[in-house]
């Protein structure tokens, strides 16, 4: 049990007091409305139908599945690049081009049968995804440049390309809006419930295969030693730059198969709208997990379950989905501001924060990488 | 002689009983401490015996569980370094805390402002009170020279002043000679002889034996938490604090025996190598060094060592030159590669070449051999086999610790160090390097150390020593190459050198030819 509380205790604490702060917004909201009748139990009620939404019933549960599936998959992409030392902000464009590829590729094999179909739409995915995680590695290898930069610059770039491939050249013909056409067979086949799709499986074996790499095998003890000590890492014949550039091809392709996973598995077309915020959410879902492949399964848990609770929450309190990414939000800024957490709380034997186990900063320029 | 005229007055700093805990560990355990006005007084102790603690106590970083502390007699509590330096406790830190880019005078004025009014510094008044402070105690100072261009001997004296610009009375030195040549060692004693004259207490942290018995009036020795031993120079010798530091006999000087030099294993060839702003820091070095003998580079750190080590290694590329090893031009090589050629790197920085402290000492101990048999079969790692090196490598070279999952920065320094050579002497080795292998550990580890340097010798390996402390130098050294602003200006044979001349040239670089003896250089 203190061995848990050690782990665990700071991620808990910030879960804790991100729901409080969400409950203090939700009273706070209710003072703005007009017309508004005030009532104290407004928050209790909003996260009652957030549970009930999550886990109330058998269709939730899977619904919870359902939204976990990209937020695990992303998850491990950006904890990958946390154990390298890398800082993995482009998730979000890697997983907008995965599910561009996929739903290109998928289009084009849409009438073929779905053993052939669906590995192809989903090796598309992965490379387009990787590729765009290949960028941003070589650019550090080679000049230097910090990942958080570029990858925040080829976000946008993603962004872009997406809604003009959504809007042009994918775009069913004679459509008023910019819509794909269906991946017909590429789709996932659904594995539990109405809507549980193959991607669950994907993820959970995703996780066993990360923690796997990182645990078990030589390269993965290269990956965590660059990212623990790159001069010692130089020494010991590795080498670094290989590494960088190895490593955000891998998170792009963990992130390319979060996007596959959505379009192959929940939407089956894309339209210029495709955009949740998983990729960001993935930063959140990777540092409250401590960048460990099994704790992902629960925190990325954690995150689907308020994302498939939240429309049961507006219309039952009607509070905006919104409020979701503000208690995420909360939670993520709570992790990182541990050492104040432990001070002003007093806690004892948490270890600490986020310098335990990421980088979240390196230098700039050529002395970080040789 | 001070002691006795002021022994019936009250002790200028009294520690009584003073006790910390932290988690696991007694840090301190009713320590009693006291430094007389106008006394010398030196703490000796390993690293992790609490004189860190007992220091941060002193300064108001810490709270005392136990115990008090008195100050002219009378008990005062120490909220905080700023109220410690109010009370006229001052401490010259081991790092320098100077900015290089701002003058002397500025750096002193740094938090303790001479005001001309509420706006502007006074810094006419400033300079001349620095320059009196600094005819008070015999230098020469310019307050409007900037500090990153001083030698550190000079900078050491900077931080010096800055305590007694803020009426230090007693002064805290956290092992001050560590970067000092022994000409700049002597002059900083002068200083401070001149400081205990003039009434100031100085407490004197130091793990240098023969310093300590050489500048202090009184010493105290703390082990594991505890005063073990009070003593008066004139009354001991180095052995007898060594015993009391580690708790057991510790042989000083390790019996080096005879060496038996063979065949050329390392020859080095008008080397140039650049530092990392890309100014030459190795300048057309030649050196040699054959199987069985151990080659000692000495000189003041920062004179072009680190950079011509991490060339030989394959860690720092070459400007131009060659590296051969038993004939054979390495100069390309990488650190793989050198390794596997049967080349050992202890290195300065430890923490930063030496090991990956969040790893486990098991995954330090693979760290240069984790790729290949029996560590791993193809892509994947044998634990076992790893586990069975571990725990042997921890067994055979005294690492203490738990167990060899601990991660390494839970091993002290001397420990951290005995797992760097535990990785790196446990097979047959044609080249080993060594550089400041020593720096900042405790005795019984220096010991331990230089026993394996001289077995390893035996075996018949090539080593290269490069060492900032002359001592360590001339005790293991069969020949001593002085590197000097990039150069060797300089090689002596190590058992008949004189510690004053080499001194000279580490600090000056000498006059080249005069000073090498043709006898050794053309051999």
């Amino acid at each position: 049990m203190r061995r848990l509380w050690t782990v665990a205790g700071l991620p808990i604490v910030s879960i804790l007091l991100g729901l409080v702060v969400g409950a203090f917004v939700i009273l706070g909201s209710e003072l703005l409305l007009p017309d508004h009748e005030f009532s104290w139990t407004l928050p209790i009620t909003a996260y009652a139908a957030l549970i009930e939404g999550s886990i109330g019933s058998f269709g939730a549960i899977v619904n919870t599945l359902v939204a976990t599936v990209p937020l695990v998959l992303a998850g491990l992409s950006v904890a990958l690049g946390f154990k390298a030392g890398l800082f993995n902000i482009g998730a979000q464009g890697q997983f907008l081009m995965g599910a561009l590829g996929a739903v290109a590729a998928g289009v084009i094999v849409a009438d073929q049968p779905p053993i052939v179909a669906i590995p192809v739409a989903m090796a598309a995915g992965m490379l387009a995804g990787a590729a765009w995680g290949f960028i941003p590695g070589i650019l550090k290898a080679v000049s230097g440049a910090h990942e958080v930069v570029t990858t925040i610059m080829l976000n946008y770039i993603a962004i872009s390309i997406l809604a003009w491939a959504v809007s042009g050249p994918l775009k069913v013909p004679g459509s008023p809006s910019p819509i794909t056409n269906d991946v017909g067979n590429a789709a996932f086949p659904i594995v539990i419930g109405d809507n549980g799709h193959m991607g669950i499986l994907i993820a959970l074996g995703m996780v066993v295969i990360v923690s796997w790499l990182l645990n078990r095998t030589t390269l993965g003890f290269e990956i965590r030693t660059v990212g623990a000590n790159p001069d010692a890492a130089r020494y010991a014949g590795m080498r670094p730059r290989t590494l960088i550039v190895l490593t955000m091809s891998m998170c792009g392709l963990l992130a390319g198969l979060a996007g596959t996973s959505i379009v192959l598995g929940v939407t089956h077309s894309m339209t210029s709208s495709f955009g949740t915020t998983v990729g960001f959410d993935a930063i959140a879902v990777a540092l409250l997990a401590r960048s460990n492949p099994y704790g992902i399964i629960f925190s990325g848990l954690l995150f689907g379950a308020m994302r498939a609770g939240a429309t049961l929450m507006q219309i039952e309190a009607g509070i905006a989905p919104e409020l979701i990414d503000v208690i995420q939000a909360t939670i993520l800024l709570f992790l990182v501001a541990a050492p104040v957490l432990q001070r002003v709380l007093r806690l004892r034997g948490v270890s600490g924060g986020l310098g335990a186990t990421e980088t979240i900063t390196r230098s700039y320029g050529r002395e970080a990488v040789s | 002689m001070t002691s006795e005229i002021e022994a019936v007055q009250a002790p200028a700093l009294e520690m009584r009983g003073i006790t910390k805990r932290y988690p696991g560990v007694v840090a301190n355990d009713g320590i009693d401490l006291d430094v007389r006005p106008g006394e010398i007084h030196a703490l000796l102790g390993e690293n992790g015996a609490g004189k860190t603690t007992l220091m941060n106590i002193l300064y108001g970083l810490a709270t005392p569980d136990e115990g008090e502390i008195l100050l002219d007699g009378q008990p005062v509590r120490i909220s905080g370094p700023s109220d410690a330096i109010s009370r006229g406790i001052n401490m010259v830190h081991q790092h320098f805390m100077l900015v290089p880019v701002f003058t002397v005078a500025e750096n002193i004025l740094l938090g303790e402002e001479t005001m001309a009014n509420p706006v502007f510094l006074d810094r006419r008044e400033a300079s001349r009170r620095i320059r009196e402070l600094g005819a008070r105690f015999g230098f020469d100072i310019d307050p409007d020279a900037k500090v990153g261009s001083l030698s550190v001997g000079w900078q050491q004296r900077v931080e010096i002043l800055k305590a007694l610009y803020r009426d230090a009375r007693i002064l805290v030195l956290d092992e001050p000679t560590a970067v000092l040549t022994p000409q700049e060692t002597e002059e900083i004693f002068e200083v401070l002889r001149r400081l205990a004259q003039q009434g100031h207490s100085i407490l004197f942290i130091s793990h240098k034996l023969y310093e300590v018995l050489e500048i202090a009036d009184r010493i105290t020795v703390i082990r594991r938490g505890r005063v073990v031993g009070e003593r008066i120079p004139s009354e001991t010798n180095e052995a007898d604090l060594a015993e009391l530091m580690v708790g057991r006999a510790v042989e000083l000087t390790v019996d080096r025996g005879e060496s038996h030099p063979a065949q050329t294993v390392l020859r080095v060839s008008d080397l140039q190598v650049a530092d990392d702003r890309g100014n030459p820091a190795v300048r057309s070095v030649e050196l040699e060094v054959r199987a069985g003998e151990i080659l000692g580079i000495a000189g003041v750190a920062g004179n072009g060592q680190d950079e011509l080590v991490e060339a030989i290694i394959g860690l720092r590329k070459v400007t131009s030159g060659t590296i051969a090893l038993s004939g054979e031009n390495v100069t390309a090589h990488g650190p793989r590669a050198m390794n596997e050629a049967g080349v050992a790197y202890v290195p300065a920085d430890r923490h930063r070449f030496g090991l990956v402290l969040p790893f486990s000492i098991a995954d330090n101990i693979v760290l240069t051999s984790y790729y290949r048999a029996p560590f791993a079969r193809g892509f994947l790692r044998d634990f076992g086999a790893i586990e069975t090196a571990a725990a042997a490598g921890v067994a055979k070279y005294d690492v203490r610790t738990p167990s060899a999952d601990a991660p390494a920065n839970t091993l002290s320094g001397g420990n951290q160090q005995k797992l760097v050579v535990a990785r790196e002497f446990d097979r047959p080795l044609t080249l080993l390097i060594l550089d400041q292998p020593t720096r900042g550990l405790d005795v019984g580890s220096i010991e331990f150390i230089h026993r394996q340097a001289i077995r390893m010798r035996d075996e018949g390996t090539a080593i290269l020593l490069v060492s900032a402390e002359l001592d360590e130098i001339l005790e293991l050294s069969d020949r001593i190459a002085v590197m000097y602003r990039g150069r060797v200006v300089a090689t002596v044979d190590g058992r008949s050198a004189d510690k004053n001349h080499v001194g000279l040239l580490m600090a000056t670089g000498g006059e080249s030819r005069e000073a090498v003896d043709p006898a050794v250089a053309s051999r």
